[in-house]
């Protein structure tokens, strides 16, 4: 487990959703909007391709927080997202975070989830309960 | 044409989710949770869980159909055609796990414009066949060009 004080930076994350990680995420969650599975689709509507669901790149970043806390899944209390830009797969997802405040066993995270060098999920927040 | 804002208060009949193992161990599996606390019962129970429990983010699973026919409301009047999903809190309470009953309600709380973009913002609540609440979930749409 990470120490989680002020100021310090929470062990990165990085993963790459394969070609079909969509699909398979689409069959788990239940959203199966085409932007998501259907690359023709995608770019008729005007998308470079099909792109991952949001809130896969949301459990990403849950993920992230809740291994830093020694992967216990009560740990993580709150966790507030903006999307930003689009997650596509075959691309490296990096979720990385820094302490912006620790009280006791609570710590809050300010976060963020990068793919080449452009935001995905921006200006994140989670809440932490350390067990 | 700006948006439409009758709707805010408005809510929508409870969705009721089983919560089955099967089922966290596949969304365990997509999101790449690898937790064996997701997978096996006997290593659930040894860390305190009554069952195989649910990563944070299967709220996603048992929450969003409650909010469908929030979503879809005609009164709502999203175009969904300019939709995006613009963020998303959630506030966990007690852990779900496989044999639970989660029930879900959904209403409107905001819509707003703001730089030629709506909002469109929705509030979930779910609580377990016990009553306890395990989610508190915000939902923000944007809608471009409104």
């Amino acid at each position: 487990m990470a120490d989680l004080n002020q100021g310090e930076a929470i062990p990165e994350l990085r993963v790459t959703p394969d070609k079909y990680l969509p699909h398979r995420y689409a069959g788990a969650s239940g959203d199966f909007n085409p932007i998501h599975i259907d690359n023709d689709f995608a770019q008729m509507v005007g998308l470079p391709r099909n792109i991952l669901h949001g809130l896969y790149t949301m459990a990403q970043v849950a993920r992230a927080q809740t291994e830093a806390a020694g992967s216990d899944p009560r740990s993580l209390r709150r966790l507030k997202v903006q999307f930003r830009g689009m997650g596509v797969p075959e691309e490296e997802i990096v979720v990385s975070g820094t302490v912006r405040e620790r009280d006791g066993d609570r710590v809050v995270v300010d976060t963020e989830a990068f793919q080449a060098g452009n935001g995905i999920v921006r200006n994140a927040e989670a809440e932490i309960e350390l067990r | 044409m700006p948006v439409d804002a009758k709707a805010v208060g408005k809510e929508y009949p409870a969705a009721t989710y089983e919560v089955g193992l099967e089922k966290i161990r596949e969304y365990a599996n997509a999101v790449g949770e690898g937790s064996d606390v997701h997978r096996d019962r006997e290593a659930a129970k040894a860390a305190g869980f009554r069952d195989v429990v649910a990563p944070p983010m299967f709220a996603v699973v048992y929450s969003s159909p409650a909010l469908g026919p929030a979503v879809l409301d005609p009164e709502v009047g999203i175009n969904f055609a300019a939709m995006v999903h613009g963020g998303q809190e959630f506030v966990w309470g007690e852990p779900v796990c496989a044999g639970d009953t989660i029930t879900t309600t959904a209403r409107v709380v905001d819509i707003s414009e703001k730089d030629g973009k709506g909002f469109y913002v929705f509030e979930s609540t779910s609580v377990n066949q016990d009553g306890d609440e395990v989610v508190r979930g915000t939902w923000t749409n944007i809608v471009r060009g409104v």
